[in-house]
């Protein structure tokens, strides 16, 4: 196929536009495409990480159904961020939304990035975090066990020390 | 020296230290860039902070950044308050890249944090509050990365940064969540350009899921062909794959590159220095340039530089009239706004001065 600006070179590059619902397609050569511009809009439209994002939470809004009479919507404990909010602006409200809003973002996440599990670097204040968190999982399976047995004492002694990590984990990630 | 002492110095200076030329493949690739995205645990993102909760995370940033200034590599860095700074001011922090467009716009509790050689800056309540970054010349993204680790390590101490064992460190945008890591590579692209196959090896280059961008972000695609590549997936990824995926794509973009610029060589030699020289025959006799006439132009002769056409040129000055053809910075030197035509003149006048001390 001939360039339709041309009429010369051969024709590799194939635009489609969408005018007012109306759609047409230009066939150039690369040359005349270039001088057209429309290589530029190869850039800009297809590929900027935006579009993309805004591509995505268009398909995830119209998921988002109405709301029904009466009912509220989940929102962040910490900012007041609605799913919706988000949708709409593309930016969540702050690093809580991420737990609030979990079952829903893993799914865009997995679109986004072909996976939802962090293998990068560890912020060195988690790596302890996490431990304390273990710790004080733990010890709280023991309490529940201890107050099961009816051992009350031992059942104090947990929940001291549970208090005690809980404090220092408190303390240290803010 | 103060920081606004810094600062004038870093406006009205049109060679950055990081576009020297220095480094691995620096004749195709200008620049290597980090950025690292982190947020304070349980803080609303920038978009939600207004005037005072804005400026209070600025002013924590600014406290735990003064904390540990001067410590390892990283050097002392200085700090503005964005908003007491002109809107022009702004604007050539932008084309010297120490602040994203965005970034200038807003202003109310925004800050930056930047080092007096421009090759670290921490722009504060961005779209993230912290968005801290390091700039190399040449293909260093590996140095860049250890960089921006090492000062994100020493912020860490001091700042409980948003972070979850499973999704990493969280951001304002789903994109960049995980790492947070975006890493750059800016590419001048004149052989391929000139060849007719720019196209063809970028869009190969985002067939394996790189991005491609202009100069100065979305918009500017292709000025000077110079062009950004940069990842685009941030979780599910080590750093390290990151870069090192970036940086083995870069170097096949520039043996493509330079394969192009000796085919142009051994079959085109008398029409590609003729044009580099006609380029540079306008570059230090017009007596007016636009932005884009200016950058069209620079990219011939920066070519021309690097194939030992113009042998008395060095890449750290031609560079530097990358640098002069941008609008803001030609009337920041100047001290006032100009009209577009005005600026032309000043343009064309600024970069004909310069080269004509760079010959003798």
């Amino acid at each position: 196929m001939l360039c339709e600006e041309c009429g010369k070179r051969t024709a590799t590059v194939h635009v489609e536009q969408t005018v007012n619902g109306k759609k047409t397609v230009m066939n150039l050569c690369e040359e005349c495409a270039r001088e057209k511009g429309v290589l530029n809009v190869f850039f800009q439209e297809q590929f900027s990480i935006d579009n993309l994002l805004s591509a995505l939470l268009g398909s995830i809004q119209s998921e988002v159904p109405a709301l029904g009479p009466g009912e509220t919507e989940t929102r962040c404990p910490v900012c007041g961020m609605s799913y919706r909010d988000f949708a709409r602006y593309g930016r969540l409200g702050c690093s809580r939304c991420y737990e609030t809003f979990d079952d829903r973002l893993m799914p865009l996440l997995r679109r986004i990035h072909g996976s939802d599990r962090h293998v990068g670097k560890v912020a060195s204040r988690a790596k302890g975090t996490s431990k304390l968190e273990r710790e004080i999982e733990s010890l709280k399976r023991q309490l529940s066990q201890a107050v099961a047995r009816e051992a009350y004492e031992e059942a104090a002694v947990l929940r001291d020390k549970i208090r005690a990590l809980e404090k220092k984990l408190g303390g240290g990630a803010r | 020296m103060k920081d606004q002492e810094a600062l004038d110095a870093i406006l009205t200076r049109a060679a950055s230290p990081w576009m020297d030329g220095s480094g691995h493949l620096a004749d195709v690739v200008l620049s290597s860039r980090v950025r690292l995205a982190r947020n304070l645990k349980d803080v609303p993102f920038p978009h939600l902070l207004r005037g005072d909760d804005a400026k209070e995370v600025m002013l924590r940033i600014k406290k735990a950044v003064d904390s540990v200034n001067g410590k390892g590599a990283w050097g002392v860095l200085h700090f503005i308050d964005l908003e007491t700074i002109t809107p022009l001011d702004r604007m050539v922090l932008v084309e010297k890249h120490l602040i994203s467009p965005q970034h200038a716009q807003r202003g109310e509790g925004e800050g930056l944090a930047f080092r007096e050689d421009e090759a670290l800056g921490i722009m504060v309540n961005e779209e993230d509050h912290i968005r801290l970054q390091c700039l190399y010349s040449g293909l260093e993204l590996e140095e860049a990365w250890v960089a921006a680790s090492g000062m994100d390590d020493l912020l860490e101490e001091v700042l409980p940064f948003a972070y979850s064992e499973r999704l990493g460190y969280l951001t304002a945008c789903p994109t960049n969540a995980g790492t947070g890591l975006r890493a750059s590579v800016m590419v001048h692209l004149a052989g391929l350009s000139m060849g007719g196959q720019v196209g063809r090896v970028l869009t190969t280059v985002n067939k394996v899921g790189l991005v491609v961008r202009g100069l100065y972000g979305e918009g500017t695609e292709g000025q000077g062909n110079v062009f950004q590549i940069s990842n685009q997936i941030t979780l599910g990824q080590t750093e390290r794959e990151i870069i090192d995926n970036l940086s083995t794509v870069a170097q096949q973009v520039v043996s493509e590159e330079k394969r192009m610029r000796e085919t142009l060589l051994r079959s085109n030699r008398q029409e590609v220095e003729d044009r580099v020289w006609r380029s540079m025959g306008i570059l230090c006799n017009a007596r007016a340039l636009t932005s884009k006439e200016a950058m069209k132009l620079w990219s011939d002769v920066r070519m021309g530089v690097d194939m030992g056409i113009i042998p008395h040129l060095t890449v750290k000055e031609i560079n530097e009239v990358m640098v002069m053809s941008r609008p803001n910075f030609v009337q920041k030197v100047s001290g006032r706004e100009m009209s577009p035509s005005e600026r032309d003149t000043k343009r064309a006048e600024l970069i004909r001065n310069h080269l004509s001390a760079s010959s003798r």
